[in-house]
């Protein structure tokens, strides 16, 4: 992926933006000397690596403003980071780019039980969002794979998705408020503990922005009871085919899982080499997961399990208890390691309407073999969001690049088929060239429009997100 | 009335690329909320049908036109039905027209799920519309999951038409449960009222509706397998809703119905508020306004006021809580009338300008519409 030359002007510069930001930082949250700056040259996307200018470590959202006033006045880019797990590389610097963490603010502003929010600064991890009101027997429902790492900063940029999103939503529906910092250092608030911002829907807008229209350092985030329990069922299959239809009859019979996972051979067996967790070796196998007190699970399931012996499934295994659904859940949840193990592999994330499912994952399957590379896939079902995960090997020349061309194949047949390029991952660098497939021009326009108004002067991760080409003429006129 | 009513989507931009005034959007007419608007009539409502229903993906797409009653029964044939069950403005409002889905969307609209499923924007997965130039953009698609770009949209539900007039629809929609129950709780003051709602609301029991009724009850209601509703009847009804009388099937959809539709205040003249807050700043919200008469929904947080009052507070008192509030039916044409949407920030009011200087620069869209 290309990224735009470094504006040597800029860089000429660095001992004086460096000075600048030091004056409104305390000494250790700035860091710019070549050796430290390495840590945040890539995020979970390795692929892509280059040192930034400098890095900034804020503390308060006032630090924050003030690091955004100058980059402003100076003309520097800034690249926002979270935690750094994005697997799109949103965060990726460039090297005439300072990057501002906010891994230094992580503190919990408020909990409010009666009104079911809690408001954090944004550098808490996900599931440090949960972990702080589970006393209470509460949770906070986005889970991304991530989410001991993840922080909530980069959730809110990519819109973070996770298994447990057909029934609870996304991150999108489960933030109430942010408060951002604009480029220019404006402090702004947008939304509340009530219900629906007022005016236009800006939070929906800022929501999987990917860090392009301000740096979200609070956010107002919904609270959920946990449910009195949870219970997968592992099914086995012989077919994607059927396994797609079963997905759908159970969407169908009005049985609403909070999980529906999906798994093909290649990755069971991967998965059983690594972890075993006991699965059948089949074609195709489903993890569907209910919620509720025991009786109400048995109620579900019974009737799941109804649904699936219609389709006569090769393995059919109910948890009775926590050992059991933890049986059920290793080999799904050690799924990505298991593939690692075999060799580095990219993971894509397109998204399609359910009942395409078969077609798409046979398709794939071909072109599998005209690349000569191996695909396993993993998937949340449910709503249709693809993972699948390609092998290659990164130290073999050209395989990265037949492996993102492959890649990029599978994401326009998502298109093709009525589907999407990105269902949680986010574009940041990696699908940023097939928006075209995706967009007409005058639709990339008018999201970039946006950026205008936010980021006039496309200081705010400006290489992400839209095509290098598309975005060319504003990102100069601009400088 | 002379109206234009375009009836595919090349014909609605060719009419918005030509025109050279302000135009007054519309669906059905049946949502007359927003200050007004004095321009030539747009109705969008000669784009209609369902265009793709995939029952085992939970997905629909209808064009903008369609009537939320025909898609209504579509879903229903199906077993399905719109998660966000949009209210119909037709009685409190005075209207006679069509309910539109295009409406609902451009309009936010959500009922009583609005607590467990989201608003109508949470159910919106893509959108077409026509810009204020006459393009023609999409947003979005047809998928659960999609974080492909920026999420427009959000932005375009809730916009009033202020942005562009949607030509499709595609939405999330849900599965009808197999049983619906209601508990009514008996006589109680506003604060224990709320308090117990807000207990319900945070218990494992997974609630689809929390509200008080115009007689002053407070309500929730559950949904789900038979089985399952009647244990969680149960478990509430011996801690949180003790006393509280169980009412189910068809009489329970009626009560959410009425609540939905502020079936309480259709006929009775004067003005009506919509104020959003959090639940627990309710009942100063309703102290402070010298307890006007008033239905709630979502735990206590949306408060439907009616009152002959030109000058009650309401947004002074908002103000100082944190929320907002909505002027959806006025009387009379004062000209002290306060405008019909909470004026935004000033921050927030410039970047909402910029927006619609980008979707709309000529400004004939709906102007003035949402302040």
């Amino acid at each position: 992926m290309e990224m735009p030359a470094p504006d040597p002007r800029i860089l000429a510069r660095k001992s004086r933006i460096v000075a600048r930001l030091r004056s409104v930082l305390p000494t250790d949250a700035v860091v710019e000397d070549e050796i430290e700056t390495r840590a945040y040259e890539c995020d979970a996307l390795t692929a892509y690596r280059c040192p930034p200018l400098a890095a900034v470590l804020p503390a308060t959202t006032q630090e924050v403003s003030e690091i955004l006033k100058i980059c402003h006045e100076e003309g520097v880019p800034v690249v926002p980071r979270g935690a750094g797990t994005s697997l799109a590389g949103g965060a990726l610097p460039t090297a005439d780019s300072v990057i501002l963490g906010v891994a230094r603010m992580n503190d919990v502003l408020e909990v409010d039980y009666d009104n079911r929010f809690i408001r954090v600064q944004t550098g808490r991890t996900n599931l440090s969002v949960s972990g702080a009101v589970e006393e209470e027997d509460f949770f906070y429902a986005p889970d991304p794979s991530s989410q001991l790492a993840c922080a909530i900063a980069g959730n809110i940029a990519m819109n973070s998705g996770g298994a447990h999103c057909l029934k609870y939503g996304v991150t999108t529906n489960n933030l109430m408020a942010v408060k951002m910092v604009m480029m220019d250092g404006e402090i702004v608030e947008i939304g509340g503990a009530h219900l629906d911002a007022q005016g236009l829907d800006l939070l929906g807008v800022i929501c999987g922005s990917e860090g392009q229209l301000g740096v979200v350092t609070e956010a107002t985030l919904r609270i959920l009871r946990k449910p009195e329990g949870a219970r997968p069922v592992l099914m086995g299959f012989d077919s994607n085919e059927v396994a797609g239809q079963c997905v759908s009859d159970i969407i169908k019979a009005g049985i609403l899982p909070v999980a529906i996972e999906f798994m093909d051979r290649p990755c069971i067996r991967a998965t059983e080499a690594f972890a075993g967790a006991g699965y059948p070796d089949c074609e195709a196998l489903l993890i569907v997961e209910v919620e509720g007190s025991d009786q109400e699970i048995d109620a579900q399931l019974e009737r799941i399990v109804a649904i699936a012996k219609t389709h006569n499934p090769v393995e059919l295994r109910e948890s009775g208890s926590a050992d059991e659904s933890a049986r059920i859940w290793l080999g799904r949840k050690s799924a990505f390691g298991a593939m690692g193990q075999i060799n580095d592999y990219m993971c894509l994330d397109g998204t399609i309407p359910v009942s395409q499912l078969p077609f798409v994952l046979r398709r794939i399957g071909e072109l599998s073999k005209d690349y000569g590379l191996d695909v396993g896939n993993v998937f949340h079902a449910g709503d249709g969001n693809m993972h699948p995960l390609i092998l290659f090997d990164a130290n073999k020349p050209g395989d990265l690049e037949k492996c993102e061309a492959f890649g990029a194949d599978i994401l326009r047949l998502c298109v093709e088929v009525g589907g999407c390029l990105t269902g949680e991952h986010g574009v940041g660098i990696e699908k940023r060239d097939l928006m075209v497939d995706q967009y007409a021009p005058e639709d990339l326009d008018i999201q970039m429009a946006i950026k205008d108004v936010f980021d006039p002067k496309w200081l705010l991760n400006p290489a992400k997100v839209f095509p290098l080409a598309s975005s060319e003429t504003r990102r100069i006129a601009a400088e | 009335m002379h109206m234009m009513k375009p009836e595919n989507e090349a014909a609605l931009a060719e009419c918005i690329a030509s025109a050279n005034g302000p135009l007054r959007i519309i669906g059905g007419g049946t949502r007359p909320i927003g200050d007004p608007v004095d321009g030539e009539v747009l109705s969008a409502s000669g784009m209609s049908g369902v265009t793709l229903y995939e029952p085992g993906a939970l997905t629909l797409v209808a064009k903008a036109g369609t009537p939320v009653s025909e898609i209504e029964d579509t879903l229903a044939a199906e077993g399905q039905r719109l998660a966000f069950e949009p209210m119909d403005h037709r009685a409190l409002l005075g209207t006679t027209g069509t309910p539109t889905i295009g409406g609902a969307v451009a309009g936010n609209v959500s009922g009583p799920r609005r607590i467990q499923v989201g608003a109508c924007r949470d159910s919106l997965l893509g959108v077409r519309f026509v810009d204020g130039m006459g393009r023609v953009l999409k947003n979005g698609g047809r998928v659960m999951k999609n974080v492909t770009g920026y999420d427009l949209v959000k932005l375009m539900a809730g916009s009033w038409g202020t942005l562009g007039v949607l030509t499709e629809v595609s939405l999330k929609v849900q599965a009808i449960p197999e049983t619906e129950a209601t508990l009514v709780a008996p006589e109680l003051d506003l604060g224990n009222a709320i308090s117990a709602l807000s207990k319900a609301l945070g218990s494992p029991f997974d609630l689809t509706g929390a509200g008080i009724g115009a007689d002053g009850r407070a309500m929730i209601r559950l949904e789900g397998l038979a089985q399952s509703v009647s244990y969680r009847v149960q478990q509430l009804q011996s801690s949180i809703c003790v006393g509280w009388q169980l009412v189910e099937g068809e009489q329970s959809a009626m009560l959410w119905k009425a609540l939905k539709n502020l079936d309480a205040f259709s006929g009775q003249d004067g003005f009506v508020w919509r104020v959003s807050v959090k639940p627990s700043d309710a009942p100063e919200v309703i102290q402070a306004l010298g307890t006007p008469r008033t239905i709630f929904d979502w735990g206590g947080g949306l408060i439907s006021i009616v009152t002959d009052d030109p000058d009650l507070p309401v947004r002074d008192v908002v103000a100082s809580l944190g929320g907002h509030a909505t002027l959806v039916r006025s009387v009379g044409q004062s000209q002290q009338k306060p405008p019909a949407f909470h004026p935004e920030p000033a921050p927030l009011a410039l970047l909402s300008q910029g927006i619609r200087d980008k979707f709309d620069p000529r400004g004939i869209l709906n102007p003035g519409l949402m302040g």
